[in-house]
């Protein structure tokens, strides 16, 4: 395969899982604001934004944050690089630019999407109608993932995408829980006290992991076993552990199939030793920013590693 | 209905009744429901649409990307037509292929006295670099496609080789696809013959044409200008059919005698590049150095035989108007046969008493530039204002020899769907040809070009046109 396919199939992946976790977190300030008091519900769309790394941006553009403006600045914003249209746009041209390395249906998934998408997102989105396009966004990831899946052959283009989407899922998965996890906890004694509630559910919300964390947990919600969820918990597929060990075996794959190692693998060796057999409450010794700071770097690196390995770029 | 007697309607016989190429088809429509069609019809374009058969229109932001319209109501040709036609065709490639061999070797066509020197010596397309150079199995032109135009039962001609890139293929493919998935049940009463397997008579083809060196299977990649280039999608979706990898300039680069790809696992060897990048791109140094499109040295590894370029480089001399004025002669030369497919007519302004015919007649004629393509730049003259005939006339005068003009053909027509029911819109023919060493090979079928407009002579989709897909009918 070429290396700019190569690229095209990782980074196609990683805009697409960038996509679906800014729904994602769309979706669940959404449900938020819909429970408070318009005074409260400008903080939860301050912290919508800031959670997705566009706060700047918007700043810079509006001095308020009302609902239906930061849900347009997030969804279809021409300044925002960072919007949902922006991504999928790019999600698009990858898979453009990848076609011959993707299967029929997979095209098709992305490419029909894309046109719904964009349709949807023509005009600003009003309150009665912003449910549904997030739904269609998130639709769109799961048409995706399942057209992969299902008509993929598993060759290396197949471990390509897979690496992107578990890269980004990784660093979105950290960056939203440092975040929050500031705004929540403004100070370490804090950990096991009564908390609220409502907060807590949208960062599970915002990884889609509210219905499995409350099965799991009958209902009972803390930091530490949020956290420990989040970080630890190998069964759940948006964990950082999970994101990791499916990383592992898409490197692992990639080296079988080109015949030998590469720094991407010795870099994701490291990353394991880190991350097995570590507990919650060592990740709270270490400091639950520093733990998570480390990860993104390390995982960032991996990221930059595959890119090299496999001659991405000229 | 009945077809009009100033034009050869391909569905209507003008005494009225259904000609028998169209017989089974007819049946099959009369039995629908107007409604039905008028959904399905707005179906294919959603079907296209999200197939992402498009073609990029430049410096166009927002829609940057176009349909071309699709028209279902299949234009069909009976096997005993299509037999005829593979057979003027073949003659004609072939003719073709050992006239570009010629050119660029002994001239004897030249020396002949058949057809003058200045032809080429004048043509931009011409290139020095190829004389006296094999390409790797003699084969030129690996993929033609000849432009036919039809005017009554028995009557087609020939109004244009394109020996560069031609391109539409891929609607030949995806227009037959969409066909097949509206109307199953038509497939199952008309036998067609099967258009999908071109892909794979182009792998094999273009396998067939490697050069020497090639070790093991070939390895065939297409080379596109980018994602920005209008027919990017046909480059794509020919590579993704033919399973072979689709190539930029900036992912090849010349190692040890041999032009390499990089792949995941470091630069690989190609055999055969299928090139959707015009001559003057391919490689910055012997060519435009301004090109990013090409690769640098790659004329020196093909002169070497380390690698093989489809079509071969200088195969355009072959797409101009001058030269195609000479087909039957160069047809008879090399073939020693009569031409079986006729030229249209052709009058050189070049020559002066030409020119004053031409000018005289010039509300009747078509005038078209020698190296022109895509229907810009020229003249139809029963369609043309005073202004235009005018400019036109300038322009002859001045430069005669950059003109010929031909008579306005009686194209035949084909019926399209409108809202009003069947209508007759003029037509043509791109079939597809492949050559290998050994082989002529035509996909029964092509590219049917439509000009949607009412009376309107002009198929281009940059103009308005376009396409149906084509049918020939099993014995």
């Amino acid at each position: 395969m070429l290396g700019r396919t190569a690229n095209g199939l990782f980074w196609m992946f990683r805009y697409l899982e960038r996509a679906e976790n800014t729904a994602r977190l769309l979706d669940a300030g959404l449900r938020m604001a819909l429970t408070r008091d318009l005074v409260t519900a400008e903080e939860e769309w301050r912290s919508v934004i800031a959670t997705a790394g566009q706060q700047p941006g918007y700043e810079a553009k509006h001095g308020s944050y009302t609902g239906m403006q930061t849900w347009n600045y997030m969804l279809r914003d021409k300044d925002n690089p960072a919007s949902i249209l922006s991504m999928f746009g790019q999600v698009r041209q990858n898979a453009r630019l990848a076609r011959n390395a993707i299967s029929g249906e997979l095209w098709e998934a992305i490419n029909e999407n894309w046109l719904q998408i964009k349709d949807q997102l023509k005009r600003p989105v009003p309150e009665n109608r912003v449910l549904d396009t997030v739904a269609t966004i998130r639709r769109a990831g799961t048409l995706a993932h399942g057209a992969m899946e299902g008509s993929m052959l598993r060759d290396e283009g197949y471990h390509f995408a897979q690496a992107g989407a578990y890269i980004e899922r990784g660093d979105s998965v950290a960056r939203i829980l440092d975040i929050k996890y500031y705004l929540l906890l403004p100070s370490l004694s804090y950990v096991g006290s009564s908390l609220d509630t409502g907060q807590w559910d949208q960062v599970l919300r915002s990884v889609s992991g509210d219905r499995a964390y409350r099965w799991l947990n009958a209902g009972q919600i803390d930091a530490r076993g949020i956290c420990e969820f989040l970080i630890l918990d190998d069964c759940f597929p948006r964990s950082l552990a999970f994101c990791h060990a499916e990383l592992r075996k898409n490197l692992a794959a990639l080296a079988r199939l080109h015949g030998g190692e590469g720094d991407s693998n010795a870099l994701m060796r490291e990353a394991d030793m880190h991350l097995s057999d570590m507990t919650i409450d060592q990740v709270f010794d270490q400091g639950l920013h520093e733990f998570l700071i480390d990860f993104m770097s390390r995982n960032a690196a991996i990221g930059n590693a595959i890119a090299q390995d496999y001659r991405f770029l000229a | 209905m009945t077809g009009n007697a100033e034009f050869f309607d391909e569905m209507h016989r003008a005494e009225g009744g259904v000609r028998d190429a169209y017989d089974k088809y007819c049946d099959w429509f009369e039995e629908q429901k107007t409604s039905l069609l008028k959904r399905k019809h707005a179906e294919a374009e959603t079907n296209f649409r999200k197939t992402g058969i498009t073609f990029n229109v430049y410096g166009e932001d927002e829609a940057e990307e176009r349909l071309i319209p699709f028209d279902m109501v299949p234009r069909i040709i009976t096997a005993a037509e299509w037999r005829k036609l593979t057979r003027g065709i073949e003659q004609r490639v072939s003719a073709l292929n050992a006239f570009m061999h010629d050119l660029y070797h002994r001239q004897e066509i030249i020396r002949a006295g058949r057809i003058p020197e200045r032809l080429f010596r004048n043509n931009a397309a011409w290139l020095p670099h190829m004389v006296g150079f094999t390409p790797p199995g003699g084969v030129y032109t690996h993929i033609v496609g000849i432009d036919l135009v039809r005017t009554g039962p028995d009557e087609f001609y020939v109004l244009e080789d394109n020996a560069r890139t031609p391109s539409g293929v891929s609607y030949m493919l995806e227009n037959r696809e969409t066909m097949m998935a509206m109307f199953p049940e038509l497939f199952m009463r008309v036998p067609v013959e099967q258009v999908s397997d071109y892909p794979r008579r182009l792998a094999k083809s273009l396998a067939a044409c490697a050069p020497d060196c090639t070790e093991g299977k070939p390895t065939v990649a297409v080379l596109t200008p980018g994602i920005y280039n209008s027919a990017y999608f046909e480059h794509a979706f020919l590579a993704d059919q033919m399973g072979a990898e689709l190539i930029e300039g900036s992912d090849l680069r010349v190692m040890n005698g041999r032009v390499a790809m990089r792949t995941t696992s470091g630069f690989q060897p190609l055999d055969v590049i299928y090139r959707r990048v015009d001559d003057e791109f391919l490689d910055p140094l012997t060519f435009n150095e301004d090109s990013v499109l090409g690769v640098p040295g790659i004329m020196d590894v093909y002169r070497a035989g380390g690698v093989t370029i489809a079509n071969a480089p200088g195969t355009g001399v072959a797409d101009d108007k001058a030269i195609y004025s000479f087909m039957p002669e160069i047809v008879e030369f090399y073939t020693g046969e009569k031409p079986l497919l006729p030229n249209v007519e052709t009058h050189r302004c070049a020559d002066e008493d030409t020119l004053k015919y031409v000018l005289d007649n010039l509300e009747e004629l078509v005038v078209k530039e020698v190296h022109g393509s895509g229907g810009y730049g020229m003249l139809i003259g029963p369609a043309a204002s005073k202004k235009e005939l005018d400019e036109f006339r300038k322009k002859l005068v001045d430069k005669p020899e950059n003109y010929i003009a031909q008579p306005t053909l009686s194209l035949s027509t084909c019926p399209i769907f409108t809202k009003k029911g069947l209508a007759p819109r003029h037509v043509d023919l791109r079939p597809f040809v492949l050559v290998s060493p050994d082989k002529v090979d035509i996909t029964p079928g092509g590219l049917t070009r439509v000009a949607l407009k009412e009376g309107s002579l002009v198929v281009n989709s940059s103009q308005g046109g376009g396409t149906k897909d084509t049918w020939v009918l099993k014995d």
